[in-house]
């Protein structure tokens, strides 16, 4: 089974956030990088099923040289080859994107094309059926579970309250919920191994950007909280603050 | 003058709450444009546009067109594209909206993919502004807020839920059927069955009240706490931490954070969750915040408007009591 994994290197802005000078971006000074959360669900997936039946992970990844780290990354955790699709920026539109991956994915013979369900800087979700579109495939979007069998498959899909289980054929485009199988942490021989692997890296065919980023803002404070008191006996207080106050009871 | 189409989404041949909140944006869109018309397309088995065409003219739908077929019973992923995105082509539509659920997430990329055009996904407000549409996406999990502007028609944007208040602008819709612009028996992704999860009546997503547990009630079986108080609430769904979920202490589908549910309850009652960004990314857009944590240092103290520092196992009994008072008018 062949697979591709397309990944996305976001800012980690756990550590530090701050919007850029330019009011539209965020402040690169200091940031640290690392794959995406979902995307890290979704290489796992490929490396369990190709451990399983045999075959090979690939790993694609659009963005500036930075993005190698991010392929090694994936390297480490096993992923056989790696692809950049060099571009300066990434753009925030994602049928741009997935104008370039297409293009990447279009003659690569995969069994499976694996998305996080959704990237976690700019969380969009459009670009997974967006490629499956351009590619004529069948797609299955934010599965929390897979199971294949006979040239098909099955999947679990979270609604609100409820689930759905879908089936499809294989060529397929999924993109991958969390839930599904927790990302393996770099093996040290596999940390050794990324460092000998090549990655391939090409021009970056971008589609045209609609959807542009004109500003961005810290969201609005909320106004002080209060502590209303220690221990049960302050639970009257409260409950006439929601009462009263709050007006939510 | 601009008319907008939207999908409304039915689930077991009911309307989603959701739906109401995107005809309502539609309908302001399409006043603020100069009085275009809204049409709502709704998908299921005969019989689900008549049920429906009521509640959506009541929030402003002026033509709700049904594509009703026994293979429409569940959600068929590119039966509903191929017609929705057909719609939009030959309806001379300015724009299309959806809601950004777990339906809406998987829908809107297919149409505009279909139509060749760009999504705003996920949006908390919008607005059509010249040849532009203009919008609002929160971004880095909630800890800014972008505008974006999205050119070309139809402009397609989906539409977080609770993000628009659903409502009403009477009207007295037609109904049109109209048949799905490819047979969901030839879909190559097909519902198999729905599957039941837990026994919760309300959803996380639209229940009015959340009360959400986490590590500070240091064992499964304590959960029993945190659903007693959501019960005393009578409309109050129960939510967790991803510390818990991952646990095994709740099921992963009660995940309320960055990579589980994002919510926006009238009230968020939070009990013995210290407050990591990736939980508060799911619960920061709450109406009024509850927290119960023993460590007054805990980050959730600083986006809750009421907080009490002790101990959950005595407090959480003694709040339970009090709404259960305070409910039946004690």
């Amino acid at each position: 089974m062949k697979i591709a994994v397309c990944i996305k290197r976001v800012p980690d802005t756990e550590m530090r956030f701050a919007i850029a000078g330019d009011g539209k971006s965020l402040d690169q000074a200091g940031l640290k990088y690392d794959i995406s959360d979902f995307d890290g669900y979704a290489v796992e997936v490929a490396l369990r099923l190709t451990e399983k039946d045999g075959g090979e992970v690939a790993v694609i990844c659009l963005g500036p040289d930075g993005v190698q780290e991010t392929i090694r990354k994936a390297f480490s955790m096993g992923a056989a080859r790696g692809v950049q699709l060099k571009a300066d920026t990434v753009p925030f539109d994602g049928s741009a994107i997935a104008h370039a991956l297409a293009a990447e994915l279009r003659d690569g013979g995969y069994d499976l094309i694996l998305f996080g369900r959704q990237s976690a800087d700019a969380g969009n979700g459009t670009v997974g059926p967006m490629t499956a579109h351009l590619l004529g495939l069948p797609c299955v979007t934010a599965i929390s579970h897979l199971e294949l069998a006979d040239g098909r498959g099955t999947a679990h899909r979270e609604l609100e309250g409820s689930a759905e289980s879908v089936e499809f054929p294989i060529p397929a485009v999924l993109t991958i919920d969390e839930g599904i199988a927790r990302p393996r942490l770099p093996s040290l021989k596999g940390i050794m191994a990324a460092k000998k692997k090549t990655i391939d890296v090409r021009p970056a065919q971008l589609g045209e950007e609609r959807l542009t980023v004109q500003s961005m803002a810290l969201p609005p404070e909320r106004a002080a909280g209060r502590i209303v008191g220690e221990g049960p006996d302050a639970v009257p207080e409260l409950v006439r603050l929601l009462k009263t106050e709050a007006k939510v009871l | 003058m601009a008319n907008v189409l939207v999908v409304a989404e039915t689930r077991g041949g009911e309307l989603r709450s959701v739906a109401l909140e995107v005809v309502t944006a539609a309908r302001k869109a399409a006043d603020a444009s100069g009085g275009g018309e809204v049409h709502a397309l709704v998908f299921g088995a005969p019989g689900t546009g008549a049920a429906v065409q009521d509640s959506l003219g009541r929030h402003g739908a002026d033509l709700v067109v049904a594509v009703e077929s026994a293979g429409l019973e569940h959600y068929d992923a590119e039966s509903l594209a191929a017609t929705t995105a057909e719609r939009l082509r030959s309806g001379g539509y300015r724009a299309g909206f959806f809601a950004a659920s777990a339906q809406g997430r998987d829908l809107a990329p297919r149409v505009a993919a279909a139509l060749g055009v760009s999504l705003a996904s996920d949006v908390t407000a919008l607005e059509l502004s010249g040849d532009a549409l203009v919008v609002q996406h929160p971004v880095y999990v909630g800890k800014a807020i972008a505008t974006l502007r999205l050119t070309g028609t139809p402009a397609l944007a989906s539409i977080r839920p609770g993000a628009v208040t659903a409502a009403e602008a009477a009207r007295t819709p037609r109904l049109e059927t109209a048949p799905p612009a490819s047979d969901p028996a030839s879909s190559r992704v097909r519902v198999r069955e729905m599957l039941a999860r837990g026994d919760a009546k309300l959803d996380l997503g639209e229940a009015p009240v959340i009360v959400a547990g986490g590590r500070g009630l240091r064992a499964a079986e304590n959960f029993r706490l945190v659903e007693e108080l959501a019960a005393a609430f009578g409309n109050a769904a129960v939510g967790a931490t991803r510390a818990v979920t991952d646990d095994g202490w709740r099921p992963a589908t009660d995940q309320i954070g960055q990579t589980g549910r994002m919510v926006n309850p009238n009230l968020y009652v939070a009990v013995g969750i210290s407050g990591a960004i990736q939980h508060l990314a799911g619960m920061r857009t709450s109406g009024t915040i509850v927290a119960i944590n023993r460590d007054k240092d805990a980050p959730i103290f600083k986006l809750a408007d009421y907080g009490i520092v002790g101990d959950l196992f005595e407090i959480v009994p003694r709040l339970t009591e009090e709404i259960r008072k305070a409910r039946s008018g004690g």
